[in-house]
């Protein structure tokens, strides 16, 4: 539609002829949404304290959570055939965590950018307001999966191999589940003035959704509603990827490798397993309708 | 800089009747005027008097309530983003990245507004060299002092060569030394561009740089002339004199027919010409008098003839409600 859009277009209303070529309109979208996503690259590489404070938190709860539990939990891994240990488990886990609260808390950058003043410096410039919400996920997705990355270094201290081609892997879905919510991040901070209210949506909806995805928990012998909840939450279907693809990578005994889900490391639905495709097709759909509603609720003008 | 070459005719802005309502306080309330190409044109008025209501609306930040804006030939409702591509800004309140370079600012800026990539870093170099802050180019904003921070946002406001270019109180919070550097470079800036500029202040002495200015108070424009006419709404001289029995003083102007206005010891009073007047003064009024000056009109006595306050005094006043609400309303977007 206005991908044709040439710099020699009659625009009805512009009279005027500038200095220079201007970019085509989808140039121009294109354009603004690569320099916001640069700029949110700069802020936190330039932001070394937020790299290793964000790095270190998924150390910690690896180390307590995982070393500290793993006495009472480890034979219920599994299915009890020994086949891997809590840590392991949980490794997964704490990687999505990892990325999934980074996406999420870069909503809170847009609530800063409007308090510093940047994001009226966006909204008056001759782009979509779609394309700034667009900029913002895109960046906060990039940092989160980097960030998310970050975490593959502690593989070795629970003893779990990541080669090449598992990295490969798992890149595309860490990346589809930090878009997914870095746009309920921004969706949430566009209706946000004050970050103590963007803190306070965090608790009571955003903090639910993550640990209600089977980050630290296996899947099976749950009570009746929280079944429910885990498999009618999208987050779940950007976990269970994760998961599934590095454990099966560790090359667990036949036995359970065919019945993951029996053993609590795999959703299932009815006793079907949710298969990868089936979990990243949901995890993608989920995010297109939170990048939507994020583009339209920064749209709304006064 | 690069003059823009302009084939509208057209005023560079013209608004209607503009409102806008902030549930039931009227911020802006019902302004007309018009803005011609090239001209420095001023809105002086206190705080909250709705000088950055307009501004927003003319950016296409707000809605208004009633009325119509055309700026560089495009409706602000109907077409926001062509009035967008022709417009700078620089806001009131400070708007840069400081965890970026001054350099990356302006980069920044450019994409958003489509400037070709090959451009770029020549007309980024021109606008720090325009407002002298070249040599620290690579140098993150936040070590900038308040002043220089100022003088980027201007060149960013300018960078996209603007057909209007809008500042909303440029040099608020600076000392008086920055804000004679901001005001030189605006003045560099006109003369070399040609850039209409449409801006806010409530500094008096700032206001004389217009060639236009119109007075603004509880949201309506009180007056609209060049700064010189209207001192001459004054009056000849301003006279002060201070004395132990002001009221007295007032009462024996008011014999003259003479329209004094009294703040504890001090009468103020418009003659034609001070200089005789004082004499007079002294041989006619009975009482005492300690001292007595005689001035030039400013633009504070204007003010204070049309709405019966100084500035300062409206300062003091309800006025920063306005303010309040708008800034609520624009940074929640409650109401659509």
């Amino acid at each position: 539609m206005s991908a044709a859009a040439g710099p020699g277009r009659p625009d009805p209303g512009i009279t005027r002829t500038r200095v220079g070529a201007p970019a085509g309109r989808a140039a121009m979208t294109v354009g603004a949404v690569g320099i916001i996503w640069k700029r949110e690259m700069l802020r936190w590489w330039r932001d070394k304290s937020r790299i290793i404070g964000s790095t270190g938190f998924p150390l910690v709860f690896l180390l307590v959570f995982g070393s500290g539990l793993s006495g009472a939990m480890g034979n219920m891994i599994g299915g009890g055939a020994q086949a891997i240990e809590f840590e392991q488990f949980i490794f997964p886990g704490i990687i999505a965590m990892s990325v999934f609260f980074t996406a999420l808390f870069n909503g809170v950058s847009l609530v800063y950018d409007r308090e510093f003043g940047i994001l009226k410096e966006m909204l008056v410039a001759p782009v979509s307001r779609a394309a700034v919400a667009f900029g913002k996920t895109l960046g906060g997705a990039t940092v989160a999966t980097l960030q998310g990355t970050l975490v593959f270094l502690f593989a070795p201290l629970v003893g779990i191999r990541l080669s090449v081609l598992l990295v490969l892997q798992l890149w595309p879905i860490m990346f589809l589940g930090a878009f997914a919510l870095a746009s309920m991040g921004v969706a949430v901070a566009a209706r946000i003035r004050s970050i103590e209210s963007f803190q306070m949506i965090n608790q009571f909806v955003m903090f639910p959704l993550i640990f209600l995805s089977g980050i630290f928990f296996p899947l099976q012998g749950l009570p009746a509603w929280m079944n429910v909840l885990v498999r009618i939450n999208p987050v779940s279907y950007a976990v269970d990827p994760l998961r599934r693809l590095i454990l099966e990578a560790q090359g667990l005994p036949e036995a359970v490798m065919g019945r993951l889900s029996e053993s609590g490391l795999a959703l299932s639905i009815g006793g079907h397993e949710v298969s990868i495709a089936l979990g990243v097709a949901i995890v993608t759909g989920f995010g297109i309708v939170m990048n939507v509603l994020a583009m339209w609720l920064i749209s709304i003008r006064d | 800089m690069t003059r823009l070459m302009s084939t509208d005719a057209g005023p560079a802005i013209a608004v209607e009747n503009l409102a806008r309502r902030f549930g039931d306080l009227v911020a802006v309330d019902h302004v007309s005027f018009s803005v011609a190409r090239g001209e420095v044109f001023g809105f002086l008025g206190p705080n909250g008097a709705g000088k950055t209501t307009t501004i927003a609306m003319l950016t296409t930040l707000l809605r208004p309530t009633e009325g119509s804006a055309r700026v560089a030939g495009h409706d602000v409702e109907r077409a926001a983003a062509g009035v967008r591509r022709a417009i700078g800004i620089v806001f009131q309140e400070p708007s840069l990245d400081e965890r970026l370079t001054a350099r990356e600012n302006l980069e920044f800026h450019a994409v958003l507004y489509g400037m070709p990539r090959a451009e770029r870093p020549a007309r980024i170099t021109e606008a720090l060299r325009l407002v002298d802050l070249e040599e620290r180019a690579g140098s993150l904003v936040e070590q900038y002092s308040g002043g220089m921070r100022r003088r980027l946002e201007i060149a960013r406001g300018l960078l996209h060569v603007p057909a209007v270019l809008f500042l909303d109180e440029p040099t608020l919070g600076l000392d008086p030394q920055s804000r004679r550097a901001v005001w030189e470079h605006i003045r560099t800036l006109r003369d070399q561009t040609g850039v209409t500029i449409f801006m806010t202040t409530h500094y008096m002495e700032e206001a004389e740089f217009c060639d236009r200015i119109a007075v603004i108070d509880h949201g309506r424009i009180v007056a609209l002339d060049t700064p010189e006419g209207l001192k001459d709404m004054v009056g000849g001289d301003v006279v002060v004199v201070t004395a132990p029995d002001a009221p007295a003083l007032v009462d024996h102007l008011a014999g003259q027919s003479l329209d004094a206005t009294r703040r504890d010891s001090e009468v103020r009073v418009e003659v034609d010409d001070g200089a005789r007047f004082i004499p007079r003064l002294i041989r006619g009024f009975p009482g005492e008098i300690d001292g007595a000056s005689v001035r030039r009109p400013t633009l504070d006595d204007v003010f204070l003839k049309l709405t019966g306050r100084t500035i300062r005094e409206s300062e003091l006043d309800a006025g920063d409600v306005a303010r309040g609400r708008m800034r609520r309303a624009m940074e929640s977007r409650r109401r659509r």
